[in-house]
């Protein structure tokens, strides 16, 4: 780790109030919820940013405008903003939130991870190796980088 | 003669087998190219992120048209990473494995047991370097391997199964996800995360290797990861498949070793096949028996293409055959032809299973 943070002074946000679901009308015990945005939000919003003791939400660095879901098709888009647009730590927080809704989602689900465009110097580099899978997956058996991954998702409640 | 199937009737993958074991995704399979010869049985490799080699063998039966699969050997003690390529030798004695922990290792199919009899160390400087693919050459005297550090291996078998490196190919500029040997010739084509494929040849005084053509843009090119490439069975023509979701076709007629040129290169783009994968295309295979051309794709599904029949342009076109959906239970990784049967294809996917179709079509 630099001794140096990235960025020394992040602008931090409040953490928003959970909102309450609306019951759905026809309530059946045995239908599966659709998933929406706000659940994958709900997923990814506790991370904890590798260099700050915040998360990634109160870093304003996911939201849950920033997630598209399409539950038919099986497909997530999210997309994520680092906090400065140069920030080396922006594929560690891509993988951090691939890995934690690997874990958290049905497998059937397409996840596709971008920076939010125009926030990186070098956007297009990195979404192309945070939607690599050989990749991550080369990545997640470094052992040092999985423990920094695990170290990001440990607060994260759900 | 290869019989071409991709007549203008319906076509169907049926189901046959499924091989479980696997604790994790299979990112390739291969079949013994032994197979079905001289009455031998059907033999399967494959590779997982289990860090494991499985070899599976159809039980030989006359009894049952369709006899059952056995998984005869783990291969679970050399590899500490997930084990990424799998290749068996021309004469299907020998498996190569390519693995995340940079090594490559040699199998020898010693009866019924198999044993670790060599391994290979690909490292530069200390750095980490992900074997991605191995290949064997048609005769199998040289080995081929490529790794994320963007080099291609070229090593050759000696004497006492020993393998000595006999060239180092810079050129690329990313990973390199595969290595191909052409069919009848020791030319080497390579696929990368540059978007880019290259073609390998000897020096005309066998010095040394070179890159002899770039397939990139501008002019023909895939605009993301090249993930995979297979040669029909002459060898005259290839097919790449990439994230863009395209695959391409071109003309592989021309020796690269006689090139000459000074412009371009020996290899032409004969035409782009697009519209039809949603997702990464990660394998593609052309049948070495029937003509058709499968793939692989992260949309879960597998498809199969033909030449168009109904093409009357003097250029070369290709239609979709079958499109099968939810092929596994999440990306397909792989998909390969069997050596001999033109029915049989196997293909594999992050849901740690092997399966085995036949492919019908009415005529």
């Amino acid at each position: 780790m630099a001794s140096q943070l990235i960025n020394a002074n992040p602008v931090v946000h409040e953490r928003k109030a959970r909102s309450v679901r609306q019951p759905t009308s026809a309530h059946d015990d045995l239908a599966v919820e659709p998933i929406d945005s706000l659940e994958v939000f709900d997923h990814v919003r506790d991370i904890k940013d590798p260099e700050h003791p915040y998360t990634l939400e109160q870093l304003n660095v996911v939201s849950e405008d920033s997630i598209a879901v399409d539950d038919k098709r099986s497909h997530v888009l999210i997309t994520f903003t680092p906090t400065v647009e140069h920030c080396s730590m922006a594929t560690l927080i891509g993988l951090c939130i691939r890995v934690k809704l690997m874990q958290s989602l049905p497998p059937r689900f397409k996840i596709d991870i971008k920076v939010s465009p125009g926030s990186h110097a070098s956007e297009v580099a990195v979404n192309k190796q945070l939607n690599d899978k050989e990749r991550v997956a080369a990545a997640l058996e470094n052992p040092n980088l999985s423990q920094m991954v695990d170290e990001c998702l440990a607060s994260s409640e759900e | 003669m290869a019989k071409k199937l991709g007549g203008n009737g319906a076509a169907r993958l049926g189901f046959l087998h499924q091989l479980e074991g696997h604790t994790d995704r299979v990112w390739g399979v291969a079949w013994n190219p032994a197979s079905r010869s001289g009455g031998a049985p059907s033999m399967l490799a494959s590779c997982s992120g289990d860090k494991t080699v499985r070899i599976w063998e159809q039980q030989s039966t006359v009894s049952s048209s369709s006899p059952s699969w056995t998984c005869q050997a783990v291969l679970d003690e050399s590899h500490s990473r997930t084990v990424r390529a799998c290749d068996w030798s021309p004469n299907g004695k020998l498996l190569a494995t390519g693995s995340f922990d940079a090594t490559t290792s040699i199998w020898e199919h010693v009866g019924g047991e198999f044993d670790c009899i060599a391994t290979l160390e690909v490292k530069i400087h200390g750095h980490e370097n992900e074997v991605k693919s191995v290949a064997w050459n048609t005769s199998g005297t040289l080995l081929a391997t490529c790794s994320r550090d963007k080099t291609v291996w070229i090593w050759e078998l000696q004497p006492g199964n020993d393998f000595e490196c006999v060239s180092v190919l810079n050129g690329h500029t990313q990973d390199v996800k595969m290595v191909l040997w052409h069919p009848s010739r020791d030319v080497l084509v390579s696929a990368s995360y540059d978007n880019t494929i290259k073609v390998w040849a000897e020096d005309r005084d066998g010095d040394d290797w070179r890159c002899v053509q770039t397939l990139a843009e501008p002019g023909w090119g895939h605009t993301s990861t090249v993930w995979q490439l297979s040669f029909n069975m002459s060898g005259d023509q290839m097919v790449s498949c990439s994230d863009d979701l395209q695959l391409m076709v071109w003309d592989s007629t021309v020796d690269p070793s006689e090139w000459t040129g000074n412009g371009g290169g020996p290899w032409k783009h004969l035409c782009t096949i697009s519209g039809h994968h949603e997702r990464t295309i990660f394998s593609v295979h052309w049948s070495r028996t029937n003509g058709l051309i499968a793939t692989g794709s992260a949309d879960d599904c597998i498809r199969i293409f033909a030449e168009d029949p109904t093409n009357v342009a003097s250029s070369v076109s290709f239609c979709k055959v079958l499109e099968k959906q939810k092929a596994h239970e999440g990306d397909v990784n792989s998909v390969r032809w069997h050596p001999k049967d033109p029915r049989l294809l196997a293909s594999a996917g992050d849901d740690g299973v092997i399966k085995i179709w036949e492919f019908e079509q009415d005529l």
